[in-house]
């Protein structure tokens, strides 16, 4: 027995996803998969293609390219309403040097679209 | 070769199972804390704490998730009216607990005779923040000993926290920690967070966070 990282499951649900949205569609290879995935998302890329090419094997997404669009993270000061993105390890403001914010973007983790045959 | 749109969140499939265990533990009024921290900051004393505390009000469970061992099941289940212990070294991930490892966990415990469900997630600033369980309130522990540039480091687990606490204050004196420094760092980070200063040592500090948590069962029984 070993220990797997969080991205394993991640992963899993990734190829779940994809092999039903292909079935859907009647494709018989999918060739490369887009998963948008935040600045701020706690997953390793690395990570998710590692166990991708292990996970994926004798399934119709083998061989795919897994394609990362990072999306930076976009901060909104609850102060001044300034949109920005994070300058420093604070995350305050630019505009009103206000220290509370709110996450408008950079969380995400989704699969965008997908490339079959 | 054809583009296909897909549109769909990856952590889809942990959060219906999340709501799934919400909706199961509302039903059964058990009200849960999920407790989150780095290795030895003090979730399990701070749960021993809680037990010893609540115990004659409250019928609490507990639910430890760790990579290996009973150690920490064994350390509580004196205290506690039930408790599971799940390794997640013989699960699919485990540096974190997930809703599905909650979920059977569940099914091994006595929901109708419970009040307060306190799960005591893996060790870890970084993982269990992107995976809900299924609880009311999210709860991080921060020590002194681990230094007040944790919120810094680590945003996103503070950013979800319902409550903070800083642990181990009665080593204040021996360490450099700038306690002014965490608090604006939590006030820029998450605002609304409660934040508690506490020793699990010398029981400081514990009488506000035992109150916290009976105030906030009563105000979850009120939203049922």
């Amino acid at each position: 027995m070993f220990e797997r990282m969080h991205e394993f499951g991640i992963t899993e649900n990734i190829i779940t996803i994809a092999l039903d949205k292909a079935s859907e569609a009647q494709a018989s290879k999918i060739t490369q998969i887009n998963l948008v995935m935040g600045e701020l998302s706690g997953f390793v890329q690395d990570c998710i293609q590692f166990y991708f090419d292990s996970l994926s094997k004798d399934t119709i997404a083998q061989e795919a390219v897994v394609h990362f669009e990072s999306v930076p993270a976009q901060l909104r000061c609850q102060n001044c309403s300034t949109i920005f993105h994070p300058q420093d390890a604070l995350w305050s403001c630019p505009g009103c040097q206000g220290q509370s914010v709110e996450i408008l973007k950079g969380r995400e983790l989704y699969i965008e679209s997908m490339e079959v045959e | 070769m054809k583009k296909i749109e897909v549109i769909k969140n990856v952590l889809e499939a942990n959060e219906i199972i999340a709501s799934r265990n919400q909706q199961l533990l509302d039903e059964h009024k058990v009200f849960v804390l999920n407790i989150m921290a780095a290795p030895g900051a003090g979730k399990t004393s701070l749960i021993l704490q809680t037990l010893t505390r609540l115990k004659s009000r409250l019928n609490i469970a507990v639910i430890e998730g760790d990579v290996a061992s009973t150690v920490d099941a064994e350390k509580v289940q004196n205290e506690a009216t039930a408790v599971v212990q799940i390794n997640t070294r013989n699960m699919p991930e485990s540096c974190s607990l997930m809703a599905a490892m909650i979920e059977q966990a569940l099914k091994a415990l006595p929901l109708h005779d419970i009040d307060l469900l306190v799960i005591e997630n893996v060790g870890n600033l970084i993982c269990p923040s992107e995976f809900k369980l299924g609880e009311h309130k999210r709860v991080v522990i921060s020590s002194l000993p681990e230094g007040d540039d944790k919120p810094t480091k680590y945003p996103l687990i503070f950013i979800d926290a319902d409550a903070v606490i800083i642990n181990k204050m009665d080593l204040l004196p021996h360490v450099d920690f700038d306690i002014a420094n965490f608090h604006r760092s939590i006030q820029g980070l998450n605002p609304k967070a409660e934040v508690f200063e506490l020793s699990c040592k010398t029981s400081e500090g514990i009488e506000r966070w035992c109150s916290w948590i009976s105030e906030q069962i009563e105000t979850n029984a009120k939203k049922q």
